[in-house]
């Protein structure tokens, strides 16, 4: 019997889709060891949200909504998560996003627990769970165990579809938050410079069109309309952010977001290993390249080798007729 | 500035998908790849570099950067490199990759900050072979230090660091004062990511890591380089994670090129049924 803790993801006074991921996880690992999942949500105005995460089939639905919790610092949540975790939970869950991935292993630490992230799959029979994650860029998966008696981990957005309420009511209770740990003092928030965008969420969206270095200083122009027409997110390679064509929050690959969007377009991508690994998982792969011989096209479902320039406004007017049918 | 810079050797990342995972599926083969350092780790060093110059006369280093590497004899070459670049001092911990995991690196690394005393400990985000992003936070939790990781810039300044740090969304800004931990992210070697406080606001790096000249390679080889053994940082070295077996990614296969716009349609209306 595992009871499963998910810590979610509040963030500027939401709570985060990737919250609902981890839940899938915590859904799939009690129901696989008769045991129970609980959520821990932790913000200045937390509570507000929580009434947003009772109708999942948690056991309980803590809360700690403290001023002192106004913008998220590791030192400062950490602690209360290590707190509720100790109130017998056997496996404390996020989702791999950039909260996740900074707060996870300082938990685990106090924990002295192990700590395995990016888990794409997981396993629960028996009492005994495995999780199996991506390694290498994605070119080889290791199945692992975590041998302490808490376990931590946090789980692919891509890969464990997003919970969807299931009616019921968890009860909210409120917890108060731990004293800050090691170095909170030495640690200041200064500012979050938000980039703002009415598109879909990379991780989110069923459509992602990603533009890469060859696109040049024409990056926008090109990709607007055909995210636009599509109502897709837009991401890019890391050879557009690095070159300043776009911001770095939109790069796809081994260490920016990974998406599984049903449709994806790779545009002036030459597809390296680093971007492979984070968009390899799309159900749908459209390659568009001037280059006949770009390792891209192995990957891709449709290829067009053209020049993008030509072929990308083309591609919009046609999309937009079909639409329009 | 003391620095102390973590760094590790992976296989080369740039032809990954060449590793072989042998029927059974208990180990992960990397034959015939050759040792690179890691990405991240290279990206932490040059960024220890410019934190311990002035960037106008960097052959005046200001402060000190120790690099440390756990492994075995081999991984010594990845350490001279290190030197070559620049860095001060080198600490090999003996150790095989596979008695190691992200917890007892942090485990170890602990007791060696705390014979070394430095500033910062600043190292790489993740190594590209785990990928498992951990040893950073988990070392600031084990010393009770601040943390910013995912550095995409840093601003030296007072007994502190302003870093800007690469995360959903945006740019988190956050100010640790010394002693801390700061992981980096790709971004930090650009021309204006960091910057100590001799070097002027004004100044452009070159974008990347900087590349070791043929004497300072020579010189390298005279620069102190310490070798410890594991248990002599860590008395448990026991794994919190073990991996029973590994696989493959299911293989994709490529498709079609089509010939025009028209025919991308028409696939992905009438084949695919994505439009």
């Amino acid at each position: 019997m595992a009871n499963v803790l998910v810590v979610a993801e509040f963030s500027e006074g939401k709570l985060k889709k990737t919250t609902h991921s981890a839940i899938t996880f915590a859904q799939t690992v009690a129901k696989g060891t008769s045991g129970a999942f609980s959520i821990l949500i932790l913000g200045a105005g937390a509570k507000a949200a929580a009434q947003e995460l009772a109708g999942f089939g948690a056991a309980k639905v803590f809360v700690a909504d403290d001023t002192n919790l106004a913008h998220y610092v590791c030192e400062r949540y950490a602690p209360t998560v290590v707190a509720t975790a100790k109130k017998g939970f056997d496996v404390a869950v996020t989702a791999a996003s950039a909260y996740g991935k900074d707060l996870m292993p300082r938990v685990a630490a106090a924990l002295d627990a192990g700590y395995a992230n990016d888990i794409s799959l997981v396993k629960a029979e028996g009492g005994k769970i495995t999780y199996k994650r991506p390694m290498f860029a994605g070119n080889a998966y290791g199945w692992c165990e975590i041998t302490t008696p808490v376990q931590v981990v946090s789980v692919r957005q891509s890969e464990f579809t997003a919970a969807q309420p299931s009616g019921g009511s968890s009860p909210i209770e409120p917890v108060s938050i731990a004293p800050p740990g090691g170095g909170a003092d030495r640690v200041e928030f200064v500012s979050f410079d938000q980039v703002k965008s009415e598109r879909p969420e990379l991780t989110e969206a069923s459509v992602v069109v990603s533009g890469g270095r060859a696109l040049k200083e024409r990056f926008k122009e090109v990709l607007d309309p055909l995210a636009d027409a599509l109502g897709a997110a837009v991401g890019a390679s890391r050879a557009a952010c690095d070159a300043g064509y776009a911001p770095s929050d939109l790069q796809v690959g081994q260490t920016g977001k990974v998406v599984a969007p049903k449709l994806y377009f790779a545009i002036g991508i030459s597809g390296a290993i680093q971007h492979l690994a984070g968009m390899k998982g799309s159900k749908v792969i459209v390659a568009v390249n001037k280059d006949a011989e770009a390792p891209i096209f192995q990957v891709a479902d449709y290829g067009l080798v053209a020049d993008l320039f030509q072929a990308i406004p083309q591609l919009v007017k046609e999309i937009r007729r079909v639409k329009a049918l | 500035m003391k620095i102390l810079v973590p760094v590790k050797r992976v296989a080369d990342p740039d032809n990954a998908n060449k590793i072989k995972i042998p029927p059974g599926g208990a180990k992960i083969d990397t034959a015939g790849l050759e040792w690179k350092p890691n990405p991240f780790d290279e990206y932490a060093v040059e960024a220890a570099l410019r934190l311990t110059e002035n960037a106008a006369t960097p052959k005046q280093r200001g402060g000190e950067a120790i690099v440390v590497t756990f492994g075995p004899a081999d991984t010594t070459s990845t350490l001279r490199a290190a030197l070559a670049t620049g860095a001060d001092r080198a600490v090999r911990v003996d150790a095989q990759d596979d008695a190691l995991d992200g917890s007892l690196v942090a485990r170890a690394l602990k007791t060696l900050v705390e014979r070394e005393k430095p500033d910062l400990v600043l190292m790489g985000k993740q190594a590209v072979d785990g990928d498992s992003n951990q040893v950073g936070q988990m070392l600031a939790e084990l010393l009770g230090w601040p943390m910013a990781t995912f550095a995409a810039t840093i601003k030296e300044e007072d007994g502190a660091l302003l870093v800007g740090r690469e995360v959903d969304g945006g740019v988190l800004t956050l100010r640790v004062k010394l002693p801390a931990v700061v992981t980096v992210d790709l971004r930090i070697v650009a021309p204006t990511s960091v910057y100590s406080k001799q070097t002027a606001p004004t100044f452009k790096y070159n974008d990347g890591v900087r590349f070791a000249a043929l004497p300072a390679i020579m010189s390298a080889k005279k620069k102190p380089l310490v070798e410890l053994k594991l248990s002599d940082l860590a008395a448990d070295s026991g794994l919190r994670i073990r991996y029973p077996s590994y696989e493959s990614p299911p293989a994709r296969k490529a498709g079609i090129k089509v010939k025009d716009v028209a025919e991308l349609i028409d696939k992905l209306v009438n084949e695919a049924k994505v439009l």
